[in-house]
């Protein structure tokens, strides 16, 4: 195998070196897109560029096995999740990543042969003695389709601020009126309220692609999560669209805390400030995406980011 | 976006339209059942026009306007026999109480076998209930109803005689008995719909941190609403349409006989009759032997049966969508 730096990344770390060396650009800048289009403003942001000042652990996954009946999926992975920063799973199909991202809210345990063994904790506290619902609020989820539900724009965020307490009946007794500002500034954070302004109670199906994309992830914000699971989410999308969402991950990293998995290894590299390689259930590799995309340590990582396989 | 260029048209003549293979390449045996799949489509066509025709043709010129609000009466003389008022709201208070009581019992099995389905063997043995329930004959649903609501402490849904005997026939026990001719078919409908949605929506409702109650009664039934209203359509079509139930278990009296003083309770306790019911007593096999006023009954029952049907489908088709 050639120790040849891989074409993909070696045509962002081009891209990106100018804008390395240009203090002003920040995380928040990458708001606002620059005349040069917004595939140049990604491609403009690095991850060495402007970590968030000071990232906190909020999760930590610690020596987590994995299994779907009798085959384990992830074997002994430990990672920090830290808010302030965006941490990308990356590996070949199979790899156990989707897997991993799943069981930090506990969405495996759909699955009835799921299982699991070391600790996944949520400051501190173990996820498994939390109650699932209290802790998918926190730990919420976006998925590789978009799903909005098929009701209105509106009601799509709303069924997510309405709480879930079988004691009170807050849900009966929250009125729309109560919730509009909510589910504004839910859609807002999302990026999707300048677009949908006007059609709040137009049916969600009737949006693009990406616009539903963005509105599930507005739906998800609306729980008020801690954590932001995101599982392939623009691999369904078109550039552009995807790119509007890479902006928003990178400036929802400060409020959230944002687990990304992606087999788009320049929008690992795009979004990311740290990054995970696994294979074959394993954690290969983690560092920081500089790191792992310009010097992995591993012959694996460089083979698999270098295209040799996966 | 940019306006779109008009030169982008082809010009017309270079259009090409679908073309159409020719018969003649095929195979006999193929082109013989391409014949025969027409001949079955055009002679179904035929039927049904022919079924709507004569029931147009008859049914119009035997139909009265008084026949609609005048009661029957148990005349000899056909001019003196009334009308079919007490049938037609018959019909509707029968078909409204089957659907009040299917409705909800058949959404509710339906979301539980479809998204709980333990324990898995009760739901296997409420699978093959719901299987058997769909096969059975309904005169044979109708004589195990009379049984049941003969039973002396079942009296208060039907009326009792002096001696105190339970007659056990009346618009609830009719009632019970049509809802479960379309418990099955609401089932069916139900889980159609809740099996064809995608594993998606369950999870993105779940990782909204939602239980399963709230996504099934908040997200997956709104999403099934059409399923569910073309479930309901096809049961009230199965409970406009029997007779035998009606014939044994309500009565088949010629007017709606109340029993006892409460007004509404009175008449879901007491007698009455169908527009089926009805055009069987009035044709020719039946006693009133009035085949003119069984044209005209049938009529409406037809004109009724697809009136209904439209309702339904365009209320759940104008409820879906917008936000519950």
């Amino acid at each position: 195998m050639k120790p040849v730096l891989p074409p993909p990344v070696r045509r962002i770390s081009v891209g990106g070196a100018p804008t390395v060396a240009e203090p002003a650009a920040g995380g928040p800048a990458a708001a606002e897109a620059p005349a040069t289009g917004p595939a140049g403003s990604i491609a403009a942001r690095s991850s060495a560029q402007s970590p968030v000042a000071a990232a906190v652990e909020r999760m930590r996954i610690e020596s987590v096995w994995l299994a779907y009946g009798e085959r384990w999926v992830v074997r002994d992975v430990t990672l920090p999740v830290r808010q302030g920063e965006v941490l990308a799973l990356i590996g070949a199909s199979g790899s156990g990543k989707t897997t991993l991202l799943r069981a930090l809210n506990r969405l495996t345990e759909v699955t009835a042969s799921a299982s699991r063994a070391g600790r996944i904790t949520l400051d501190g506290e173990e996820i498994g003695d939390m109650e699932a619902t209290d802790l998918r609020r926190r730990v919420s989820m976006v998925f590789q389709q978009p799903n909005p539900f098929p009701m209105s724009i509106f009601e799509n965020v709303a069924y997510a601020l309405r709480e879930e307490r079988s004691s009170d009946r807050s849900w009966l007794r929250a009125r729309r009126r109560d919730l509009r500002p909510q589910v504004i500034d839910a859609l807002r954070r999302a990026g999707l309220y300048e677009e949908v302004a006007d059609d709040l109670n137009h049916p969600a199906l009737r949006l693009s692609g990406g616009q539903q994309q963005r509105l599930c992830i507005a739906r998800a914000l609306a729980a008020g999560p801690e954590v932001l699971l995101l599982d392939e989410p623009c691999s369904a999308l078109d550039p552009i669209s995807t790119a509007t969402i890479e902006q928003l991950i990178v400036s929802l990293r400060e409020s959230v805390a944002i687990v990304i998995v992606t087999h788009n290894l320049q929008q690992a590299f795009r979004v990311a400030d740290h990054v995970a390689f696994m294979h074959l259930g394993e954690l290969v590799e983690y560092g920081s995406s500089e790191q792992v995309f310009d010097r992995p340590l591993k012959q694996r990582t460089r083979d698999y980011i270098s295209g040799a396989f996966g | 976006m940019a306006a779109h260029p008009q030169a982008l048209e082809p010009p017309l003549a270079n259009r090409q339209g679908r073309r159409r293979d020719s018969l003649s390449a095929w195979p006999l045996i193929d082109r013989l059942a391409y014949v025969l799949c027409w001949a079955a489509g055009i002679g179904l066509c035929a039927v049904t026009a022919a079924i709507v025709l004569f029931m147009f043709v008859k049914g119009i010129s035997y139909l009265r306007p008084s026949l609609f609000v005048q009661s029957p009466t148990g005349s000899l003389n056909q001019s003196q026999a009334g009308g079919f008022l007490d049938p037609i709201e018959g019909t509707l208070l029968l078909t409204a109480l089957g659907v009040a009581i299917a409705a909800p019992i058949g959404v509710a099995l339906a979301a539980w076998l479809s998204e709980y389905h333990r324990p898995a063997w009760l739901a296997r043995a409420v699978e093959s209930g719901v299987e058997m329930i769909a096969g059975a004959p309904s005169v044979v649903l109708a004589i195990f109803g009379l049984l049941v609501f003969s039973q002396g402490f079942l009296g208060f849904l039907s009326q009792r005689s002096a001696g105190g005997a339970v007659y056990g026939r009346s618009f609830f026990a009719a009632g019970v008995i049509m809802a479960l001719l379309a418990i099955p078919l609401i089932v069916a409908a139900t889980r159609e719909g809740l099996a064809q949605l995608p594993a998606q929506l369950r999870e993105a409702s779940y990782a909204l941190g939602k239980n399963k109650a709230t996504t099934i009664r908040h997200v997956l039934l709104p999403a099934v609403r059409q399923d569910i209203a073309s479930g309901i359509a096809l049961g009230m079509g199965r409970i406009i349409g029997d007779t035998a139930i009606v014939v044994i278990l309500l009565g088949s009296t010629l007017r709606l006989e109340g029993a006892g003083g409460v007004p509404i309770l009175s008449t879901l306790r007491g007698t009455g009759s169908t527009l089926t019911a009805y055009v069987y007593q009035n044709s020719p096999a039946g006693e009133g032997n009035a085949a003119q006023k069984a044209y005209a009954a049938a009529f409406v029952l037809l004109m009724l049966v697809l009136l209904l049907n439209f309702v339904v489908t365009r209320l759940s088709s104008s409820g879906s969508g917008a936000g519950a």
